[in-house]
């Protein structure tokens, strides 16, 4: 992956807009305690500014002009010399005595507080010092000044500034390669995802999204796009059987539907044989469609997509009709149908394609069990469920082939002498499926004893739909 | 053949005329054919458009309308021709058999559905159930073919005089054969109309169901009523 595309990747910009949230809360603190402590710098300096001409002027009172102008010549030399200044100046300004050389401009007509730039000495060169000053006037026409030299303030201002920026770049240049790092990093692990969609994509199957075993959601996701792939791949074999089931037992009956047309053409011309030949060539194109039905049956099952079909369903009525259409079959073969149910049972299913997956498994009963025989349909209400059950006394089916027959096409009597086409129980499965019922194939001893157990259904539902 | 053999019996539909609207050129001459010779008097319309205009101006005894058409489809039309107040029976034709398909064709306005593909002798046995429909508006009490009887209050049924014993089954597949008396029921319209099944059972149970009626109608008279129409169905009708 190109380091551009790491720059427009989302994880990117949201480390991005993180890091634009994250410096303007960091310089919003920084600021104000920047604020709050330049506040504290100044008033510090007000108090002590105050303190000083209170206790000069307290000076002043018991020792007059003289008292002050030795105790402000004393200060001056004191070791708060170097960021205090005094001054006294005379009624015209002029200068008396103090650290300073001249009354300064600036505090000739205000009163109070000024802050301004001074010009002092410092060893032989002229500096502009911040100062925060107030002049007072004594009664006798002399004047005072008290000055604070705000050095300390602006160094303090200008390492908090210089703070300020370093942290906020330091902050934007962090952010920036980590939000960098982190978009690689996951970028990566995506393109892992995308390199196995496109290696599908073009045409293998088998390719699986690594899991790196740290269990994140990045193996979550996966784990689920790697299940996913297999049941794709489950269902792509699946079809291909089908696909193979399909071209093999419809090329059968056209091959043989095709030959006795063309043995009937080479054939000396007669017209009662053609008609029968006819006639059969209609059978064996219904059975054709027959075939191509029951898998339309199946499809539409395993489409799932009849949902709304779906309703609360009295299983007992459903089985009495379908057992009912096929006593007469079974009769004629010599068999005994009983029709048992042990409780209301009821489930939530489509009334069509149940009834039709019930005759199925019927059909399978009357048509394998011999003469003499017995198939019972039995409905039952159990804690597990609603269950259907269909048991005869046939040959049933034993335990290895039990799965095997419910795949498509597949019949377990080789010679094929029974008629069907291999999609009953197919049919069957693709109907439980679709109502989320369990199919459960069993021996009956002697026979198969085949169930479709289906999920409870709440009573609170029962007048819904 | 099995079109010949109805056309053969006297058939009260004779000289009906019939429009099919069918897209697929063969199919539509297949079925022209087929229908002509069973005795109606049959015009093709091969898009959506001209079967609606020849529907609404024409006088038709029934109309077979494919559901996929160029143009528009064979339920708008269906939908139109009863808004117009146009009563004819239709037989609507669908590659799509699925239930819910079925239940949209007859909501259309459709009279009766069957699913391509399809045997002749199944669309015109249903042909003839629909218009004969067409013509019995009246509820019946009583049914009566030769000298068959059935009473459908009392839950009877009598021949020559004689009572019958039918199980529940057996008198409601007599009933619906009655209904259609001198007309092919197919295998599957009985399963539908008897036990309002639409799917295929893989053994023919209807074949077993049909002869054990047979066996209480008929054993015992000399002429049947009851006939197996090979190909196609069954029919009950007075003996010639």
């Amino acid at each position: 992956m190109s380091p551009r595309n790491a720059l427009r990747t989302t994880t990117f910009r949201l480390a991005l807009a993180y890091l634009a949230i994250f410096v303007a809360s960091s310089a919003t603190l920084l600021g104000f305690i920047y604020w709050a402590t330049s506040g504290a710098i100044d008033r510090e300096s007000e108090q002590i500014i105050e303190a000083e001409l209170t206790g000069l002027r307290e000076q002043y009172r018991q020792w007059g002009v003289v008292g002050l102008v030795r105790v402000i010549e004393e200060r001056s030399k004191g070791d708060r010399a170097d960021d205090m200044r005094y001054l006294v100046a005379g009624p015209r300004f002029e200068r008396v005595t103090g650290n300073l050389s001249a009354w300064p401009p600036e505090l000739r007509d205000r009163r109070g507080l000024v802050e301004f730039p001074l010009k002092v000495r410092v060893g032989d060169r002229q500096e502009a010092r911040q100062t925060m000053a107030m002049a007072f006037d004594l009664p006798n026409g002399f004047r005072l000044l008290v000055g604070r030299d705000m050095k300390e303030r602006s160094e303090f201002r200008e390492r908090v500034l210089g703070a300020i920026a370093w942290s906020l770049a330091l902050t934007l240049a962090f952010g920036l390669a980590g939000g960098y790092w982190v978009s690689r990093h996951l970028m990566r692990r995506v393109d892992a995802i995308n390199r196995t969609s496109s290696g599908i994509r073009a045409g293998d199957l088998q390719q699986r999204v690594p899991v790196t075993g740290k269990g994140d959601e990045f193996d979550q996701l996966a784990l689920n796009l790697n299940a996913m792939l297999d049941q794709i791949e489950r269902l792509m074999s699946g079809m291909r059987q089908v696909t193979a089931n399909v071209a093999h037992d419809m090329r059968t009956p056209l091959n043989r539907l095709r030959a006795r047309l063309e043995v009937t053409l080479i054939e000396k011309p007669d017209e009662a044989r053609y008609r029968e030949a006819i006639q059969e060539t209609i059978d064996e194109a219904d059975r054709i469609i027959a075939t191509f039905n029951a898998m339309l049956s199946i499809a539409e099952a395993e489409s799932g997509a009849k949902t709304e079909s779906m309703a609360r369903t009295e299983l007992p009525p459903l089985v009495d009709q379908i057992a009912e259409l096929y006593e007469p079959l079974a009769e004629e073969k010599g068999l005994a149908l009983s029709v048992e149910h042990a409780g209301r049972a009821v489930a939530r299913a489509d009334h069509h394609l149940l009834s039709q997956a019930v005759a199925n498994l019927l059909d399978n009963a009357i048509k394998y069990t011999p003469s003499g025989g017995s198939v019972t349909v039995r409905t039952a209400e159990t804690a597990k469920g609603a269950e259907i059950t269909v048991a005869d006394t046939g040959p049933g089916i034993p335990a290895e082939s039990r799965e095997a027959v419910l795949a498509r096409f597949v019949r377990l009597e080789q010679s094929r002498s029974t008629p069907g086409n291999g999609l009953g129980l197919s049919l069957v499965q693709a109907v439980a499926r679709m109502h989320g019922a369990d199919l459960l194939l069993e021996d009956n001893a002697p026979g198969l004893r085949v169930t479709l157990r289906f999920a409870a259904v709440a009573n609170g539902r029962s007048t819904a739909k | 053949m099995v079109a010949t053999a109805t056309a053969t019996r006297t058939n009260p539909s004779l000289g009906m005329k019939i429009l099919v609207i069918e897209d697929d050129r063969e199919a539509a001459a297949y079925l022209v054919k087929g229908l002509e010779e069973s005795g109606y008097v049959v015009d093709h319309a091969a898009t959506g458009p001209d079967g609606l205009f020849l529907a609404s101006t024409q006088p038709y005894d029934a109309l077979v309308v494919d559901r996929m058409l160029p143009g528009m489809d064979g339920l708008t039309i269906v939908e139109t021709l009863r808004q117009q107040g146009r009563n004819m029976p239709v037989l609507i034709l669908s590659a799509m058999g699925e239930v819910d398909d079925r239940v949209k064709g007859l909501k259309a306005g459709g009279d009766d559905y069957l699913a391509k593909p399809y045997a002749f002798a199944e669309l015109l046995a249903r042909l003839e159930a629909v218009l004969r429909r067409g013509h019995t508006g009246q509820p019946t009490t009583r049914l009566a073919v030769g000298d068959l009887e059935m009473d459908l209050l009392g839950r009877a049924v009598r021949r020559r005089g004689q009572a019958i014993d039918l199980l529940p089954r057996e008198f409601r597949l007599l009933e619906c054969l009655m209904r259609h008396a001198g007309q092919v029921v197919t295998r599957t319209m009985l399963l539908e109309k008897v036990w309002d099944y639409h799917f295929d059972p893989q053994t023919n149970v209807i074949d077993v169901h049909v002869s054990r009626l047979r066996q209480k109608i008929d054993r015992g008279f000399d002429k049947p009523l009851l006939h197996t129409v090979r190909g196609a169905g069954y029919c009950l009708r007075e003996p010639a």
